[in-house]
């Protein structure tokens, strides 16, 4: 859920745009991180562990912990809570180790 | 082969100590390079709503975002600091040179000397069901909120109640937020008596000597038991609570980001007080390896207004030790160290004190 009013700070948003999370259509703001742009779509569950496949959730947001993983446009294993929105950009859950082409 | 960047004095870390120090190295004449993994420098200032403590010469009750800003800019508007951000530093070799990722292209840097100010990272505690998602550490949560507007969930849990899990627990609060207990193991409040009131009037409970014990929920979390523990830091048996969350927020501490100062073979010491592996250095933060420094919560964690003077002080004694400043170094080096003092004068400033001092001890075991 997005903050529309806030005692201290003043959110600027970029422009809108949309991009694609497992199929389906996300609206999101330039700008953003692919995960700040998910948790205000409500979506928690980013992917599965590798050998018990238990849940993964966004962690740290800076970049450091690898529970963010995901497959961007094909590429595998990018941490989408430093990666940017971009119009269009296909998002989708990661199954395992992933696969470099 | 790659093209090779020469560069007087390279900072890796954009963050408060990096900014400061590569603020004051260019005042005295050095060209500084910065490296910063972010997309924006600022590191966790930017993400700081609340005022800061201190002196004047310290931003003192100005919020840490608008300090991010001030520095930004000082860092910004001086000829003599370049920026690389987006860039990730990946290794120091034994012959100097440094090396970058940019764009997935691998870059190569040549510094006379080099500032290390990495930070910190979260660190985490042992509980059932701890990897599920709606568990964030404190500084992802103020990511989403401070600087994305976008909130974390609908009632949080915090664990820890030091300065970090009292200032972001009002945070989630100021965004609309409900915090249903801030719970620590320890039997006394860790951080300042200012914070815990504001939250404690609001009517959250901060419950001392309290643990969690299990965070439970289908795909994510949907609550947690806590419990309390005795004096000997065991749980008591018929004191556990259901608290019905959806997240759990964790803020049990940092450890100090020292890839680099391992990889660069500085000589490294365990030090609780510094709150981990910390590498040997000098009064002028200089470590085993010469002509590499270290500034921040990378030389222990600690506050943001000491990583500030630090950040400083290792700047002036990079651009000092490559000629710059001949007169006027000395001086401002004996200026911030006299403010590192006074920062650490209080109750929480003598435990670094005491980590330093413990690090520096000559007697122990190096690791």
């Amino acid at each position: 859920m997005r903050i529309e009013e806030h005692p201290i700070l003043d959110f600027k948003r970029g422009k809108e745009i949309t991009f694609f999370f497992d199929g389906q259509e996300i609206k999101s703001f330039e700008g953003e991180t692919i995960a700040a742009a998910l948790h205000a779509a409500g979506v928690r569950i980013l992917g599965h562990s590798q050998t018990m496949h238990r849940p993964r959730g966004l962690f740290c947001a800076i970049g450091n912990c690898s529970s963010c993983l995901m497959v961007v446009n094909g590429e595998p294993n990018v941490r989408i809570c430093v990666e940017k929105v971009q119009p269009g950009l296909r998002v989708e859950t990661q199954q395992g180790k992933g696969c470099l082409k | 082969m790659s093209e090779v960047k020469d560069i007087e004095i390279l900072i890796i870390g954009g963050g408060p100590a990096g900014l400061s120090a590569a603020a004051a190295a260019a005042d005295l004449g050095a060209s500084v390079l910065v490296l910063e993994r972010d997309g924006k420098l600022g590191g966790q200032l930017v993400k700081q709503t609340h005022k800061f403590f201190g002196s004047k010469k310290q931003y003192a009750g100005d919020r840490g975002f608008q300090i991010g800003d001030l520095l930004i800019g000082t860092c910004e508007n001086n000829s003599k600091v370049e920026v690389w951000s987006d860039t990730t530093a990946l290794g120091i070799y034994e012959d100097g040179v440094v090396t970058a990722e940019r764009d997935g292209k691998h870059l190569k840097i040549k510094p006379k000397k080099i500032i290390l100010a990495t930070g910190a990272s979260e660190k985490m505690i042992a509980f059932p069901n701890n990897d599920m998602p709606g568990i964030f550490g404190a500084g992802a949560v103020q990511t989403l909120m401070n600087v994305h507007g976008i909130v974390p969930g609908k009632r949080v849990l915090m664990i820890g109640a030091g300065n970090i899990g009292l200032i972001v627990s009002y945070q989630l609060m100021q965004a609309g937020v409900e915090v249903a207990a801030i719970i620590e193991a320890a039997p006394a409040i860790g951080g300042y008596l200012v914070h815990a009131s504001k939250i404690r009037r609001a009517g959250v409970p901060i419950l001392t000597s309290h643990t969690i014990q299990e965070a439970y929920g289908k795909d994510s979390v949907e609550g947690a038991i806590i419990c309390q523990l005795d004096d000997k830091w065991q749980a008591i048996p018929g004191t556990e609570q259901d608290l019905k969350v959806d997240v759990i927020c964790l803020a049990v501490g940092l450890s100090p980001l020292t890839e680099l100062c391992f990889q660069a073979d500085c000589q490294m010491k365990y030090v609780p007080e510094l709150s981990g592996h910390v590498p040997l250095r000098n009064d002028y933060l200089e470590t085993t390896r010469p002509g590499l420094y270290v500034a921040g919560d990378v030389s222990g964690v600690e506050e943001a207004s000491s990583a500030m003077v630090e950040g400083r002080l290792a700047g002036i004694s990079a651009a000092f030790s490559l000629g710059y400043g001949k007169d006027l170094a000395p001086k401002l080096q004996a200026e911030a160290l006299a403010e590192l003092s006074e920062l650490r004068s209080g109750p929480a400033g003598q435990k670094t004190l005491q980590g330093i001092r413990k690090l520096m001890d000559k007697g122990e075991a190096l690791c």
